[in-house]
């Protein structure tokens, strides 16, 4: 008997050696749904993907995918489950050394014992998926950021997994990428029956497409909800990030002295 | 001032730790390179692939570091035995300093400083962009897929190297000693080909390159996959390569020479 969730955060805590990153996460991703995680930069957005990933072991909590609690899995049962997530990298993280072709085919020789006829046709359909069917022969120096990540998107998806995860997919791309990007994650969920994590802190082109949001701030989730109720939110943190304001509950300013003090204003007197 | 000296012990202390302690992180990582080797095998192209890039685009930089060392000692052989009359033997002592020290030697340390930096950048820019994390999470070992088929690249090409470099080295100092001052052709070959002894000269000397190999490599590989993720760490690392190896195949020559020719030759 599966549960509802795809993957479910139990109290979950992690420190980089005594530097807290996540205090106590409680949070859930419903299987077919498409969810986002959202908060400013270092707040411990990926280390959450990571944890799911079983690259790093929750100090405390535990974190539970299909039913499988990840840091109580051996090497084998680790490496069994990962080969049903797809991961996007922040920056597509493609194997520079081979073509775009040999990259979207590279877990499918890995893993799969498909002879290559099957698997080049496989690949050509991923690639068609993402528009990238002609880029087959390519590098991926050759490739501009938004192709970059569209074929690691592909990539991602190659063996159609039953989880595929984020890492901030919207950075530094173009408007007409990003939308392209935006659209596909959600297609893609859709059409593979999947679930979706997508790690971001790009506000509007994800809540175009996400079925429910967690808002996570210094290691705590603040918020969550679908995006409608995120857009009306009154809560403070929620308010800043969503319409992007300058001040608020996170500063502008990194902590420091009284700014009189630090030019010494005053002093002269005294 | 008591304390200042305190400090100063721990500091030393924390360093020699630190140096121990990274020592066996290199040491497991050469452990699990080893234990993670099925992969390589069983795919050979993966090393055949490897063998292309740090050992036959190594060829020429050996090639032609061996033609000009040979050539050195073709003159600076010929300049010393001629004083005892002893010219003719000058096959005898280029082709014996080149296979039991100079081939495996030099050719090493060439090896370190183009394949072995070659190594290390790039497992180290693949550890910065990711490339080693996506493979891991793509349940694919990265220390089976990338690290183990280049150290057998390496440990498999690093006396093919030296052995093609002591041979140009040979034909260097013939060219010299030979064709340009004028030294019997015959006394030259002959004189070598009984000198030097298949066991004693050639065998300890591939074993020396063999062992320089897996120094070599290991080092390139470990420090790459260590690198922190930046700029900095990739070119301190890439440093660190060419400096600990070229010492660590210097300290090992040592070593294996003292083992190796003990007075009996």
């Amino acid at each position: 008997m599966s549960s509802d969730n795809l993957v479910e955060f139990q109290n979950v805590s992690f420190a980089y050696g005594k530097r807290p990153i996540l205090k106590g996460i409680n949070m859930t991703v419903p299987r077919g749904k498409v969810v986002a995680i959202m908060g400013g930069s270092g707040c411990g957005k990926t280390t959450l993907l990571r944890l799911i990933g079983g690259q790093i072991r929750p100090s405390q909590g535990k974190v539970v995918v299909n039913d499988q609690t990840v840091h109580e899995l051996d090497a084998d049962g680790l490496y069994h489950l990962r080969r049903r997530m797809g991961m996007l990298f922040q920056f597509g993280a493609l194997f520079t050394d081979m073509t775009v072709f040999d990259n979207v085919a590279f877990q499918m020789r890995e893993h799969t014992e498909l002879p290559e006829s099957v698997i080049r046709d496989l690949v050509l359909m991923k690639l068609h998926a993402v528009g990238l069917r002609g880029a087959r022969d390519l590098m991926p120096s050759e490739l501009s950021g938004g192709m970059a990540r569209r074929v690691a998107l592909a990539r991602a998806v190659a063996l159609d997994p039953m989880l595929i995860m984020y890492d901030e997919p919207f950075a530094g791309l173009d408007p007409i990428s990003l939308g392209v990007v935006g659209n596909q994650i959600r297609r893609l969920n859709d059409a593979l029956g999947a679930t979706s994590i997508v790690v971001t802190h790009d506000v509007h082109e994800s809540m175009a497409i996400v079925d429910y949001v967690y808002f996570v701030s210094d290691g705590v989730i603040v918020a969550h909800g679908n995006p409608d109720e995120m857009r009306v939110s009154d809560k403070p943190f929620v308010h800043q990030f969503v319409h992007g304001e300058e001040d608020g509950p996170v500063p502008f300013h990194y902590p420091a002295a009284s700014y009189g003090a630090d030019l010494r204003l005053g002093a002269e007197n005294a | 001032m008591h304390s200042r000296i305190v400090k100063a012990v721990r500091r030393v202390g924390a360093r020699v730790i630190n140096a121990v302690w990274r020592f066996g992180v290199a040491s497991r990582f050469l452990f699990l390179t080893l234990a993670y080797s099925g992969t390589s095998f069983s795919r050979l192209r993966l090393i055949t692939r490897e063998i292309f890039s740090t050992g036959v685009l190594s060829l020429i930089i050996i090639l032609v570091s061996g033609l000009f060392v040979g050539m050195v000692l073709g003159m600076q052989g010929y300049d010393t035995l001629q004083r005892y009359g002893a010219a003719e033997s000058l096959g005898v002592m280029v082709a014996l300093s080149l296979v039991r020290e100079l081939g495996p030697v030099v050719a090493a340390l060439l090896f370190a400083s183009r394949a072995g930096s070659a190594i290390t950048a790039e497992i180290g820019l693949m550890k910065a962009t990711e490339q080693l994390a996506a493979m891991e999470m793509m349940a694919v070992n990265p220390i089976a897929r990338v690290v183990a088929p280049r150290f057998w690249a390496g440990v498999i090409s690093m006396p093919l190297l030296a052995a093609m470099f002591s041979a140009m080295g040979v034909f260097g100092g013939y060219l010299v000693g030979v064709k340009l001052i004028g030294v019997d052709e015959g006394a030259f070959w002959s004189q070598m080909q009984n000198a030097v002894d298949f066991h004693q000269d050639i065998v300890n000397g591939v074993i020396k390159s063999f062992v320089f190999g897996i120094a070599v490599t290991a080092i390139a590989l470990f420090e790459g996959y260590d690198a922190p993720p930046t700029a900095e760490g990739v070119s301190g690392a890439t440093t660190r390569t060419v400096v600990t190896s070229s010492l660590a195949i210097l300290a090992l020559d040592f070593v294996l020479t003292a083992f190796m020719f003990r007075g009996e030759g």
